[in-house]
């Protein structure tokens, strides 16, 4: 399958890059002693990089596409080995249990750091599940999302700062807030859907950061607030330490209801509208949805989370200014349910993992990242579009007499 | 049953139907014909409300119905197939037409419906499991079909239900749709461009133009009509 045209394509590609990079690459002029130093070994090294990189390419998605012709002749479906393990219940339910004992036991075992790091990730696997909601399921492109994010964390850094309300008390309400947000951003953008609601959401994202920014009586204006208070236990004020790894705890739960309840809510009839308004917006009229009730629904429930997580954010640094929530965030929690498998809750969780753990461990090549991120979401979208853990869909079966039943 | 009096539905400033008046009785096929533009389609969004007419009045079995939201309409009994079939393409045979039933709530009755779908089309029980965007055209059309029926509608509403299909697909399609009118005694109301075929199947025909109602009559008559045989039969005479 690899042809001798295919390593002449590849051959042209280096020539092309080579030719490209000659100016920077081959060419410096010491402007010091003038004279011109020709770099030939450079160009060695791009040609053969380029080519090697070019034919890599080419291979890989000659095999997807072979891949996919095989997948077709069999007729059976393709069950990756991700989906397989899920399905095998003596492969999971022992791997469930290890990564149980595994979190349950991680702040023991590892450094206030780690722990730290651990709780910045599980506040985005929140976000990403609760972007997941709007984007995943209901199919409606938010970039604004880091806004409900940051009504959340403002919620309760100033309900704190004026009315000395404690972090059990903002965290329903940093929720409603984000609700409430929700559905208000949810209002003018009913009839609007793909670009158009990704452009009004991204602008409605940037209003709520220059108000925060701009409106020093409201938000004390880009200096932020500190001085938050951590959670209390049981009314105890722990050490830095101590509240870090209570955090950590909250933060496990908080992830174990939002997965629980996302779940649940796939499995619901409004998840249900939810995946007939992502499918065709017409057809899910047609058949007796209410399409502005379905999608606030899913604002709101999307930016409840992100309420919730915004005062979690404000729980665990104990400072926050605007800086915090720019349109960056809601890209990396795009990303996150992109990277991981839209719809696919498993998938948003190794995904926010993954986005959020490796730029963390990885500090030494910290100049790269954004070169290897960016890397990293193009060779996905052309091999695995679908993401890490594509959307596992229940369906239902349907056997005669026998009746339906889901399971899947 | 249904009753249009009168209704004037708008594009922005475009007036699409100027006064459409249409009566449609328990159990009847009406098929409403006409030409490209001639504000066919608009009517039937107007009574599913998904355009509401801006003036007039519809009434369904003595409810009037104008301004209320499409959901609340198809809860009535009201049930459409919409032009071009738009079925959920990632979703399964099984599951568009779950997704039919979506404002009931009798499990054990959605499950003789779809027992009896399967009945009418064999062809959807064995393509049950593959998504819907994998069907043929004419395959996809009585998917359509079905999934409007799960919902048990008492007035079916079908817009162009021969679009791009195959002749002898029509044809099976139009069966259907006659069975389903006496096995059920559910009322449809047919929008069409295949005239000729429109017109055999159902029992009242009207013939739009420009926004405008300007022939009822029995389809038998409509379809010795000669000005209807020249204008939609493509006869020349």
């Amino acid at each position: 399958m690899i042809s001798f045209s295919e390593i002449k394509k590849s051959f042209f590609v280096s020539l092309w890059f080579m030719f490209l990079t000659f100016p920077i690459m081959v060419i410096r002029v010491n402007t010091i002693e003038n004279i011109v130093e020709w770099r030939w070994k450079n160009m060695v090294f791009v040609g053969v990089g380029s080519f090697l990189l070019s034919f890599v390419w080419r291979y890989l998605i000659k095999r997807k596409e072979y891949g996919l012709k095989k997948a077709e002749e069999g007729e059976e479906m393709r069950i990756s080995f991700v989906r397989r393990i899920l399905q095998e219940k003596k492969f999971y339910v022992p791997g469930l249990i290890a990564v149980g004992i595994f979190l349950l036991a991680f702040p023991l075992i590892f450094s206030l750091y780690q722990t730290n790091i651990m709780v910045s990730a599980l506040i985005f696997v929140m976000l990403g599940l609760g972007l997941n909601i709007v984007v995943g399921l209901a199919g409606l492109l938010d970039l604004g999302y880091v806004a409900f994010y940051a009504v959340g964390a403002y919620s309760y850094a100033l309900l704190n700062y004026h009315f000395h309300l404690s972090f059990w008390i903002a965290l329903p309400i940093g929720g409603a807030m984000g609700t409430l947000l929700g559905v208000l951003l949810g209002f003018p953008v009913l009839r609007l859907r793909g670009d158009y609601l990704a452009i009004v959401t991204l602008g409605f994202g940037e209003i709520i950061r220059l108000i925060l920014e701009n409106w020093n009586e409201l938000s004390f204006g880009p200096s932020g607030i500190s001085n938050i208070p951590r959670p209390s236990f049981f009314g105890m004020d722990l050490s830095v330490h101590g509240s870090m790894i209570f955090i950590y705890y909250i933060m496990i739960v908080l992830c174990l209801f939002t997965i629980f309840v996302v779940n649940r809510l796939q499995d619901s009839r409004i998840g249900r509208a939810w995946i007939a308004l992502r499918e065709d917006e017409v057809a899910c009229q047609a058949m007796g949805i209410d399409k502005a009730k379905t999608k606030l629904t899913a604002f709101a429930l999307g930016a409840t989370w992100a309420g919730m997580a915004g005062v979690m954010f404000a729980a665990k640094t104990t400072f926050i200014n605007p800086a915090s929530f720019t349109v960056w965030e809601s890209i990396i929690i795009l990303c996150i349910v992109v990277l991981g498998g839209m719809g696919s809750v498993l998938g948003v969780i190794i995904g926010a993992l993954i986005l959020i753990l490796l730029p963390e461990y990885l500090r030494a090549f910290s100049e790269y990242r954004m070169l290897a991120f960016g890397i990293v979401l193009v060779v996905m979208m052309i091999f695995r579009p679908g993401g890490i853990v594509s959307d596992v869909r229940r369906f239902y079966r349907f056997e005669g007499a026998g009746g339906k039943s889901g399971d899947g | 049953m249904l009753k249009v009096a009168d209704i004037h539905t708008f594009y922005g400033n475009i007036e699409a139907l100027k006064g459409v008046s249409i009566e449609i009785s328990e159990g009847e096929i009406i098929t409403l014909i006409g030409a490209n533009g001639a504000g066919k389609s608009t009517t039937l969004m107007s009574i599913c409300g998904i355009t509401p007419p801006r003036s007039g009045e519809i009434t369904f079995m003595d409810q009037p119905i104008t301004n209320m939201k499409p959901d609340k309409i198809v809860s009535l009994g009201i049930c459409q197939v919409p032009e071009g079939r738009r079925i959920f393409p990632y979703l399964t045979v099984t599951e568009n037409l779950d997704m039919g039933a979506f404002l009931r709530k009798d499990k054990s009755e959605i499950k003789k419906d779809m027992e009896y779908i399967f009945e009418l089309f064999p062809i959807l029980a064995e393509r049950r499991h593959q998504a819907g965007g994998t069907l043929s055209g004419g395959e996809q059309q009585m998917l359509a079909i079905s999934r409007a029926l799960m919902a048990r509608p008492r007035l079916l509403l079908m817009d162009e239900p021969s679009l791009g299909l195959a002749p002898l697909i029509v044809k099976q399609i139009f069966e259907i749709i006659k069975k389903i009118n006496t096995e059920n005694n559910t009322t449809i109301f047919l929008v069409e461009q295949n005239a000729n075929l429109a017109l055999q199947v159902a029992h009242r025909g009207y013939v739009m133009e420009n926004g405008r109602i300007v022939l009822s009559d029995e389809a038998g008559r409509l379809l010795s009509n000669e000005d209807i045989r020249k204008a939609y039969l493509g006869e020349s005479i």
